[in-house]
């Protein structure tokens, strides 16, 4: 992508993505028992972007939605987790990324497991307390199998972006 | 992008993620068993502590003559009947982990498990 404007505008549908899937994920009434448990939907568009536009990319995107969501409509508790989450998962990605061994499954996994662990420190800070700790254990496997969802849907999503290119980018 | 979706290096790192989620698990486990206590308190103070470990039957008295029965059994602790009249400490069912409490409002009872150490971290700012 090295059309100024074809970046722009992935950059902007890709934002957009996971805005909507955001706003999708929080009419989902919470049916999990554990607080914090979430399938995080916004992702997909975040593991997209980082296997179809890069890394740059993938942090506009992951921190926009994080911004906007706040700002339309969220709190600042919900900021802070969502911020601590975000950013240290997408950091954790795209240095796994970085590597070129992994795909996006496994790199999602990851990402979700990084970002369970921020969102309890910032909860145990928050809240002064170490017992948010004993939390750890089954969100780190809620993480994992939620990232590992994420990473299977959004590879799909990249190698059929990566078709539709080759056919000269026509529908 | 690659046609096989997961590769050597996918499994391995997916597999050390679940290994490690494994031992935080066991960790969790093990931490969690070894010497909780049951802290009893009443209007602000603890009146009692007894090891989650052993069953038992205790009537904590609370404020102004009220009574909650406590009963401590296979590593849980739950208010088996309450003199208090919503009986709302009797519905909050069994605690077990580090930091879950009950609280009976009426007696001014508050029951928590606590970490090895006794009380738990935060009572020195909460006191």
């Amino acid at each position: 992508m090295k059309n100024p404007a074809k970046t722009a505008a992935a950059y902007g549908v890709l934002t957009a993505l996971a805005l909507i899937l955001s706003w999708l994920e929080a009419q989902i009434p919470v049916f999990f028992a554990v607080p914090g448990m979430k399938l995080g939907l916004a992702n997909l568009a975040v593991v997209t972007a980082l296997y179809f536009a890069g890394a740059p990319c993938a942090c506009v995107v992951s921190l926009l939605r994080i911004f906007l969501v706040s700002v339309l409509f969220g709190n600042s508790a919900a900021f802070a987790y969502s911020l601590a989450g975000g950013v240290v998962s997408a950091a954790v990605m795209i240095l796994l990324k970085r590597t070129g061994r992994f795909g996006t499954i496994a790199v999602s996994t990851a990402g979700g497991v990084a970002h369970v662990t921020a969102q309890l420190a910032v909860a145990a800070v928050l809240m002064g307390t170490s017992s948010v700790g004993w939390y750890l254990p089954v969100l780190w496997f809620a993480g994992i199998a939620a990232g590992a969802v994420i990473g299977l849907v959004s590879g799909e999503v990249c190698r059929a972006l990566e078709r539709w290119k080759k056919g000269g980018g026509r529908t | 992008m690659k046609n096989r979706r997961l590769r050597r290096a996918d499994l391995v790192l997916i597999a050390a993620l679940l290994a490690a989620g494994v031992l935080l698990s066991l960790g969790a486990v093990l931490l969690s068993r070894t010497g909780m206590t049951v802290v009893v308190r009443v209007s602000g103070s603890v009146v009692a502590s007894y090891p989650l470990s052993e069953d038992r039957e205790v009537e904590i008295a609370g404020a102004d003559g009220g009574t909650n029965l406590l009963v401590i059994r296979d590593g849980g602790a739950h208010i088996e009947d309450a003199s208090c009249p919503d009986r709302l400490c009797v519905g909050m069912g069994v605690i077990r982990r580090t930091g879950q409490s009950i609280i009976c409002l009426p007696n001014r009872v508050v029951v928590e498990i606590a970490g090895p150490s006794g009380a738990r971290d935060t009572d020195a700012v909460s006191e």
